[in-house]
């Protein structure tokens, strides 16, 4: 298990990074964190011909929050995110997902720009970042773009982002007001890709019923995958458990695709992924509730 | 063959200067470039832990990384925790008194996994210590005598 | 004496070698102009090779050979047969053994087709994409009832069957007690594949001495004498000229005992054939297809009891998964046949099985070897017949316990070791009576069981019951010398993987001769150091090699006191040994140090007196008539969430009695890790092949070895009945821990889920599993 040669950059400037991808385009890869693409590269599952290591670029590594919106740089370790206390104010349910993801010593190199490049449908952070709404900047050695979280991630180990373009930072609003969150997966030990996981956001309204809610499915199907009319099963109600009932029949028979692996089959992640909707949007309504007060 | 690179890398304190292939691991990096064969290797695919070292006092696996990766950097291994057999570090004492090891392959890895682990934490819960260790495998111990010696660790380093 | 050792937690010589990362694994061998192999592999289960074209390899850079089977010449042979088939009347046996590479026909995918030696692996594995092999993919043997069929391909043509042995072992007369039954319990069990997955892969590194003309190989194996016999044989060497050496070794369990495995075959051939050392280093890759599996059975079991639960008699048939080839003979499912008798007085018993070549990684035994298999078996028919009776689970076994003056008890079947299978000693009840005090089980069931389903937990208790047959023979030897610096060398033929054989076999030593444990340098595994041996496993390392050690010691000893008694001119029953002394008792200035003694027996001038012999050293030998039997008791609470089939153990017991003990922190510590190996083979890691025969789940992202977080706390308790079979009492306990978990989790599963009418009859489970399990019975149900 070694990987076959590659030819090796280091730059120390995003400039030179972006001109060397677009030299080396389809060829080439990003060396991250290294967690996802080192160990494909020892079974030889990817044999980039360049890698272009961006761990010595100054400057992209941060999280801040600026007019309501969290900014977290592409080279940001998980490892930060786990410590952010920025991140557990405002974005919680970000932060209270992260510990989900492997083990100490992969998210001290493992970045989140890194895990959402290389969209895998079982891992947290894309799930995440539909969740939360977040936007994604990205740039070729011309131009920089925005793009959304759902146009992002287009299928199994695949986004939008294009040969010559880099990652560079993560945007998201901050959490509303009276609004709960949680996240649950059931993974066949702790570190473990879920088998299924489920992140639900839900925002209460003054008078009591729902104003907002939002359901994110990871491992159940291509990509992470949002359950929009189970969600919509909720708003403008009153919450009750027959309610949540419904949402997570709805959400769990007919939004979500799983496959299926060795670990689990298609009906047993479906069967989990009624069980967590239910889980998650209780604790979720209920610290919606608590924050109201 | 790609081009060699010359690197620099600090490890437990001492500066190495190498040519290296830019696709050498630094597990094979520092097991068989520099004879530092305490770092152990059972996957090399980051889930067992073996390869566990501190890099920038971080723990990583060394299994993940590249060598030319290290270059400026400072690496710590488990040969870098105590001059010889008769001055163990702390951890390494508890250990040997707990019975924290059977074939001792997977003990280095865990060794450099509990360095930063109570760096940050000497008064750690039984379920702390059980998550700090869950990302290295062990297959002779059943982890009890592990956790054991942390506990002793921690309480002796107070 | 004193100060006693044996008996004592007292704390590894190994270990500050290991702590600080000093310590030699093969793969930290490293000689100079070392080349590098790695192996081009079948990606098909089941296909003929057309052709093999090796031309582009050679034309990289940095390789230095290519081999495939035809250019072994003579050397290519199937590997020798390690077990030959018991002597049991009307045994078939249908003995093949693997190829060093693959020649016309891949039978299991993983086996090695060329063997590539290069400057570095990295380059070596560069070459395997050079390398082109034609394959036709026949379709693969995967299924062993589908393999037993008509028209099922076949996977050794000459054989005319996929039958690989079919052995038939009675006691008593089944049939003729049946119509007696009141009830009759007939299921179907079944034991999917795991593995060992030692932490360390395995790996072998020969350097052939052209002048000197001796071979010396670094092996990840637990049996270096033999593999030095073997490739002496193979080589057409002296065993003087072949000096194999199993150094530290990272966790062995049992797939790396003497395989003669196609690189350990291949490795010193080519190192010899280039005159330049060779190493081979498997990766974790390669461990999931090349190294040796366990497990895979289905047995038709059926008990009959009378209204008591007396268990009247026993009948399995059942099917054993050898994989593509059989080196390993019979012990895995003799084992499994021997172990459904447990520690029950059974005096009708009727088992016959058929072991069964598909197109998988070869089979053989794994810690445990086959003993779980018909563990799960017994103690499952045990508990359904409870059920139906009405009679608690503690009970019906106790009831059926063979009783303590039965020892020793005669099974009248052939065990592994070819010998009749007769337990040595045991005294169950009291076992059984400790573990029900120490896990609460009456309170628990009576009290707070019920208290914990009206909350709506589900929480169950599982107990259950195990012999195990260890330290069989043939036999151990153990050179004991004190030198002349006064510390003691102590040197055996076992390989050591991890059990502490350096300090256990420390302290028998000073036990015989008052010297410290640190001051007892133990060696094994190198067979230049100690000529003669069998290997470590069945739980044996202790037992047999340390019994030869005690008797070696012994004779130290004796030699010890002779001279010391000429020495001071004082008789022997005057003298007292103590922290490296012999002094006259009471008379503190008449003593001396042994390595003094030593050297006083080792004259440099004038004549050793006829029939003596010179220094104060021993050589000894031990061959037990057969093995000594331990049993034990595993209790464990666990709770379960009824919805994601998610599970947490809240308690786990152990009791267990292996006779004397020499070290119990290092037994505690076996019966840990072999209780986390039973968890995973239970609950977590599973081997899953599709109908090609393509491994699923080769990595350990996907073959999931129990962390931290997933082995309890484990309580451990000890009962003391001694082996007569040897000197010390002791018996063995390497794989106490990991036999009965299978039964232990069907059974506390059952329980904890009492609101489903569920039977769990197949190890290993996961969440998943669990619930279709579930489903299956709700849905029967309705
Ligand atoms: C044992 C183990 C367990 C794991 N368990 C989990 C888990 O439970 N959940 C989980 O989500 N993940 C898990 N991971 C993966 C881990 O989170 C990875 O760190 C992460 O998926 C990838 O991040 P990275 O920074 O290491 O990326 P890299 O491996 O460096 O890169 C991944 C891919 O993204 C590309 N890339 C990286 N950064 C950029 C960028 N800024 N712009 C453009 N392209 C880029 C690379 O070219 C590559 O194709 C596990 C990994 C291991 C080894
Ligand atoms: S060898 Fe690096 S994690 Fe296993
Ligand atoms: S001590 Fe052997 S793997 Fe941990």
């Amino acid at each position: 298990m070694k990987p076959a040669p590659f030819e090796y950059f280091c730059p120390d400037s995003i400039d030179q990074a972006l001109d060397l991808l677009s030299e080396h385009g389809d060829e080439a890869r990003i060396l991250a964190g290294g967690q996802s693409l080192v160990p494909a590269m020892n079974f030889r599952i990817q044999q980039p011909a360049v890698l272009i290591d961006i761990n010595r670029v100054p400057d992209l590594d941060y999280i801040l929050e600026e007019e309501n919106v969290l900014r977290i740089g592409a080279m940001t370790r998980e490892r930060q995110l786990e410590f952010s206390d920025l991140l557990s104010q405002q974005a919680p349910l970000l932060h209270e997902s992260v510990p989900f993801i492997a083990h100490p010593q992969i998210r001290n190199r493992g970045t989140i720009g890194g895990s959402l490049v290389n969209a895998d449908p079982a891992a947290e952070l894309p799930a995440l970042m539909l969740a939360l709404n977040a936007r994604l900047k990205v740039r070729n050695n011309s131009q920089e773009r925005w793009i959304e979280a759902p146009e992002f991630f287009i299928g199994m180990f695949t986004t939008a982002l294009e040969a010559d373009e880099i990652l560079l930072e993560i945007a998201l609003p901050v959490m509303a007001e009276r609004t709960g969150w949680s996240f649950m997966e059931v993974a066949p030990r702790s570190g473990d890709y879920a088998l299924m996981g489920v992140a639900a956001l839900v925002t209460m309204g003054e008078d009591g019923k729902c104003e907002g809610a939002k359901l994110v499915y990871l491992n159940a199907g291509d990509g992470p995958l949002e359950a929009k009319e189970a969600a919509n099963i909720l708003l403008g109600e009153k919450i009750s458990d027959d309610l949540i009932q419904s949402a997570a029949e709805h959400g769990s028979e007919h939004e979500i695709t799983p496959f299926g692996n060795v670990h689990a089959s298609p009906e047993f992640q479906r069967h989990l992924a009624q069980v967590l909707t239910k889980k998650t949007l209780t604790q979720a309504v209920r610290r919606a509730e608590e924050r109201k007060q | 063959m790609t081009r060699l690179r010359s690197v620099a890398i600090t490890v437990n304190n001492q500066e190495y200067k190498r040519e290296v292939e830019p696709r050498m691991l630094l597990s094979d990096f520092l097991r068989h470039e520099l004879g530092l064969t305490g770092t152990h290797v059972g996957c090399e695919h980051g889930v067992c832990g073996a390869c566990s070292i501190l890099f920038d006092g971080e723990s990583a696996r060394s299994c993940l990384m590249f060598a030319v990766q290290a270059d400026g950097h400072a690496i710590r291994t488990v040969e870098g925790l105590s001059a010889d057999e008769d001055h163990l570090h702390p951890i390494q004492q508890a250990f040997w008194e707990a019975h924290g090891l059977q074939c001792g392959f997977c003990t280095p890895g865990i060794l450099m996994s509990l360095i930063p682990f109570l760096e940050k934490n000497l008064d750690p819960t039984e379920e702390e210590i059980r998550h700090a260790l869950s990302g290295n495998l062990c297959r002779c111990t059943g982890y009890q005598h592990i956790v054991d010696a942390v506990k002793l660790a921690a309480e002796r380093m107070r | 004496m004193t100060t006693r050792y044996f008996g004592k937690r007292i704390k590894r010589n190994e270990d500050p070698r290991l702590l600080t990362g000093r310590s030699l694994f093969v793969d930290d061998v490293d000689l100079p102009g070392m080349l590098h192999a790695a192996f081009v592999r079948s990606p098909y289960a089941h296909a003929r090779i057309i052709n093999i074209d090796v031309s582009q390899a050679l034309k990289r850079e940095g390789v230095v050979a290519v081999y495939i089977a035809d250019d072994l010449g003579d050397y290519w042979k199937p590997g020798p047969l390690l077990v030959s088939p018991p002597p049991i009347a009307d045994t078939v046996f249908n003995e093949k053994t693997q190829v060093p590479l693959a020649k016309d026909k891949v039978k299991f995918s993983g086996e090695p087709i060329v063997m590539v030696v290069a400057e570095s692996r990295y380059i070596a594995e560069d070459a395997l994409a050079d390398i082109y092999v034609d394959y036709e993919p026949f379709s693969a043997v995967v299924d062993m009832e589908k393999a037993l069929e008509e028209d099922s391909p076949l996977i050794h043509e000459d054989l005319g069957t996929n039958i690989a042995a079919r052995v038939v072992q009675k006691k008593g007369d089944y049939e003729s007690i049946k119509p007696d039954a009141a009830l009759i319990i007939k299921r179907r069990f079944s034991y999917e594949h795991g593995c060992a997955a030692a932490m360390e892969n395995r790996g072998v590194v020969a350097e052939w001495d052209r002048r000197s003309g001796r071979l010396t190989v670094w092996d990840t194996t637990q049996a270096p004498v033999v593999i030095r016999n073997g490739l002496a044989d193979l080589l057409g060497l002296s065993e003087r000229q072949v000096r194999v050496i199993a150094p530290f070794i990272g966790g062995g369990f049992g797939p790396k005992i003497m395989m003669f495995y196609q690189e350990e075959v291949l490795v010193p051939w080519v190192a010899i054939q280039l005159d330049r050392p060779v190493k081979w280093i498997e990766d974790r890759a390669e461990n999931f297809v090349a190294t040796t599996h366990e497990r895979g059975q289905i047995h038709d079991a059926e008990a009959a009891f009378d209204k008591d639960g007396r268990i009247l008699g026993v009948h399995d048939v059942f099917l054993h998964d050898t994989g593509a080839y059989d080196p390993y003979g019979l012990t895995v499912p003799l084992n499994s046949q021997a172990n459904v008798l447990g520690l029950y007085d059974i005096k009708n018993y009727h088992s016959e099985f058929t072991a069964v070549f598909t197109n998988k990684t070869i089979v053989t035994p794994y810690r445990g070897a086959g003993r779980q298999h018909g563990v799960f078996v017994i103690e499952r028919l045990l508990d359904l017949a409870a059920k139906e009776l009405k009679i608690d689970r503690t009970e019906i076994r106790r009831r059926n316990f063979i009783p303590p003056d039965k020892f020793p008890y005669n099974n009248e079947i052939i065990y592994q070791d070819f010998v009749p299978l007769i337990y040595d000693s045991g005294n169950y009840e009291p076992l059984l009576d400790d573990a029900l005090e120490k896990i609460d089980y009456h309170h628990f069931i009576k009290e707070i069981q019920p208290k914990l389903r009206a909350e709506g937990k589900h929480v169950g208790i599982g107990i259950v019951a195990y012999v195990e047959g260890t330290g069989i023979g043939p036999y151990e030897g153990a050179k004991v010398q004190v030198m002349s610096s006064g510390r003691v060398s102590v040197v055996t033929g076992v390989g050591t993987q991890g059990q502490g054989h350096f300090t256990s076999f420390a302290q028998i030593a000073a036990e015989q001769l008052g010297v410290p444990v640190d001051k007892i340098d133990v060696v094994t595994g190198d067979t230049d150091q100690f000529y003669w041996g069998a290997g470590t496993f069945a739980s044996r390392g202790a037992v047999v090699a340390g019994n030869a050690i005690y008797e070696a010691a012994r004779d130290v000893r004796k030699k010890i006191l002779q001279v010391a008694s000429e020495h001071f001119n004082a008789p022997e029953d005057e003298l007292e040994l103590f922290d490296g002394q012999i002094r006259v008792a009471d008379v503190p200035r008449m003593s001396i140090s042994l390595g003094e003694l030593a050297k006083k027996a080792n004259p440099t001038r004038g004549a050793v007196k006829p029939g003596t012999q010179p220094g104060l050293e021993a050589t000894n030998y031990f061959g037990p008539e057969r093995g000594a039997t331990s049993s034990g008791i595993h209790a464990m609470i666990i709770e379960v969430d009824p919805e994601t089939l998610q599970i947490h153990i809240q308690k786990y017991l152990v009791v267990h009695d292996c006779g004397k003990v020499i070290n119990p922190l290092i037994l505690d510590g076996q019966i840990h890790g072999g209780v986390a190996q039973g968890i995973g083979n239970a609950f977590y890691e599973r081997l899953v092949y599709d109908d090609d025969g393509q491994l699923l789940n080769g990595t350990f992202m996907d073959y999931h070895l129990p962390s931290a977080l997933d082995v309890p706390r484990i309580e451990t308790a000890h009962g003391e009945t001694v082996s007569p079979l040897n000197a010390m009492g002791v018996k063995g306990a390497g794989e106490a821990g990991a036999i009965p978990v299978g039964p232990l989790f069907a059974q506390a599963l059952e329980d904890a889920l009492h609101n489903v009418d569920l039977e769990i009859l197949e190890i290993p489970l996961n969440s998943n599993r669990l619930w279709e399990i579930i489903n299956d019975a709700n849905n029967k149900g309705k």
